[in-house]
């Protein structure tokens, strides 16, 4: 039938090419403590999974359970206390320019107008403004916001403002995006939008991306893999391949395969104590 | 208060009207009670006084030099206080070895120091400068910092993730997200300068309008000391205006908290 939900370490169901050259991302064994002693959060333990190069991995997980934490450490922003990330077969020793990361909050700059906050990697990179400029109002139509170059964040709300950070983390043209609940505080039909394109984004210029989110929905729609985080200490506690064609429209969701995904995954939160 | 009052021409006749019956009553009263004239001059003295001095110039040369004191203090002592802030807010180092002086000084009422400086440095321009940057130095010191250091988490991680250098993150993020903070110090330290400034000519100066208000108590002309605090007070306002119209140039993205502070730092310049 359609994918099926491993327990971790007892199939082989799922392939991973170890060390192969199409491996993008690797996370070995990974841990992550914050703070030591009587204090200690233990954040991530014993994380292991890998990503194809130019594979759409979703991350679902209940609240608090180390998504973000995870994705600082793929970011380059925060070193693991234990174990490994390695991107394109190196270990993540700190931040990289072929990264794009949407956070969970947009982290605009107040100070700088819609354009020139989506401008922000050209800036820091120094990359040719000229033709960056052209790309950045293309995305920022795109993403619904023409007629906003101008404006400031606090004109905006806060979908508008999570929109400006999608074209921020897109500009440069990364290879690899980092995605934290990038569409949490979009509504539901702008949400779509969002999906739509980001599909037709990610299948044009095949990207690698990795899809954080708190919707079992959007993980499905979206991926060709699903990861199932356990509550804190978060591990990976289920991988569920999603063999929906591409590209996926709207009404995939009403299919029966679909639902079963859906329900597989629920299964599996609702296996490890963490339903969403 | 209901904004129809507080704004519009209504409400300015009303203040006007206000101001006037204070100053009748002042005036009534000192005629009524016989008030010795130095204690408490009526206002028509006041004003008269005012007029003469404003034409003889006497006013105008003695507030010059206070003036150009007052500036020249507030900027060497913000230029400082600016480099320093930034020095220490940057560098755990520096923040390391400067803390125990800064502890020091900042607990002590600089003003107290005004003798010692003239002392060191002479009844001239210089003592006043340097009494009037010593006032002015710590509000936009600390301030830096506290901005400097302020820059929210988030933002930095987004910088840090795109590869960004130190210097980006303070040029992009940290002084942009101070500028609010520095302003408030800037304001505060304008006034402290004009502070220091007098307090320095109070100590030993031979002009500026510290001096005057010293000779003219000396000669019982207290009405002629009303003169001259009108005029510092006028000075104060004009000083405050200046830092007040940099700012909503400067920090026009932080529009709303800007017009609430200035409104409610008024009572206390
Ligand atoms: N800087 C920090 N210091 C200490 N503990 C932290 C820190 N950041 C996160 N944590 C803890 O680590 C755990 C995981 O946090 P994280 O933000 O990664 O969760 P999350 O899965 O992204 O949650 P959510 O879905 O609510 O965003 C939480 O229990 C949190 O309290
Ligand atoms: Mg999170």
């Amino acid at each position: 039938m359609h994918g099926t939900v491993e327990a971790r370490g007892r199939s082989p169901a799922e392939p991973r090419p170890l060390a192969s050259s199409t491996e993008q991302i690797a996370v070995r064994n990974l841990s992550l403590r914050y703070g030591d002693g009587a204090d200690a959060v233990h954040a991530l333990t014993d994380i292991d999974f890998a990503v194809r190069d130019g594979e759409f991995v979703s991350i679902v997980g209940p609240s608090g359970c180390g998504k973000s934490t995870l994705l600082r450490i793929l970011a380059g922003l925060m070193p693991p206390t234990q174990g490994q990330a390695l991107l394109a077969g190196s270990a993540i020793t700190g931040p990289r320019r072929d990264i794009g990361v949407v956070f969970q909050s947009p982290v605009l700059f107040p100070w700088r107008t819609v354009l020139a906050n989506a401008e922000v990697p050209v800036h820091v990179q120094g990359l040719n403004r000229k033709a960056m400029r052209a790309r950045a109002l293309d995305l920022l139509k795109l993403v619904g916001l023409e007629g906003f170059e101008g404006r400031y964040p606090r004109e905006l709300s806060g979908g508008m403002q999570q929109r400006v950070s999608l074209v921020r983390a897109l500009i440069h043209d990364p290879a690899l995006l980092l995605m934290d609940e990038p569409f949490g505080a979009l509504d539901a039909m702008t949400r779509e939008t969002m999906h739509i394109e980001l599909q037709r984004i990610w299948m044009e210029r095949r990207k690698t991306i990795v899809f954080i989110t708190h919707s079992i929905a959007e993980a499905v729609f979206l991926a060709d893999r699903v990861l199932v985080m356990t509550p804190r200490p978060g591990k990976i506690g289920a991988v569920l391949n999603i063999e929906l064609p591409r590209p996926r429209a709207l009404d995939v969701v009403n299919t029966e395969g679909f639902g079963i995904y859906v329900r597989q995954i629920r299964a599996a939160l609702n296996a490890t104590g963490g339903a969403l | 208060m209901s904004h129809a009052i507080t704004r519009g021409t209504t409400g300015l006749t009303l203040r006007l009207v206000l101001v006037a019956v204070v100053l009748g009553a002042w005036e009534a009263g000192v005629r009524h009670f016989e008030i010795a004239p130095y204690i408490l001059p009526p206002p028509s003295s006041i004003f008269a006084g005012l007029w003469r001095g404003l034409q003889s110039g006497i006013y105008i040369k003695h507030a010059g030099v206070t003036l150009a004191e007052t500036f020249m203090g507030f900027t060497l002592g913000t230029m400082l206080a600016f480099i320093l802030g930034t020095a220490v807010a940057l560098s755990r180092r520096v923040e390391y070895f400067l803390y125990p002086f800064i502890v020091m000084f900042q607990a002590m009422p600089k003003v107290a120091l005004a003798p010692l400086i003239v002392v060191w440095f002479g009844l001239g321009l210089t003592s006043k400068v340097i009494n009037a940057a010593l006032v002015a130095f710590f509000p936009l010191m600390v301030n830096t910092i506290v901005g400097l250091r302020s820059a929210d988490e988030d933002r930095v991680n987004l910088l840090r993730s795109l590869a960004a250098s130190r210097w980006q993150i303070f040029w992009m993020l940290q002084l942009p997200n101070a500028m609010p903070y520095i302003f408030a110090g800037l304001e505060i330290a304008m006034i402290f300068a004009l502070i220091g400034a007098i307090v320095a000519e109070f100590v030993g100066a031979e002009q500026g309008l510290g001096v005057l208000i010293q000779s003219m108590n000396f000669n019982l002309d207290v009405a002629g000391q009303f003169g001259v605090l009108l005029i510092l007070s006028v000075i104060g306002l004009i000083l405050n205006g200046l830092i007040t119209r940099l700012r909503r140039r400067v920090l026009f993205w932080d529009a709303p908290r800007a017009t609430n502070t200035s409104l409610r730092k008024e009572p206390g310049t």
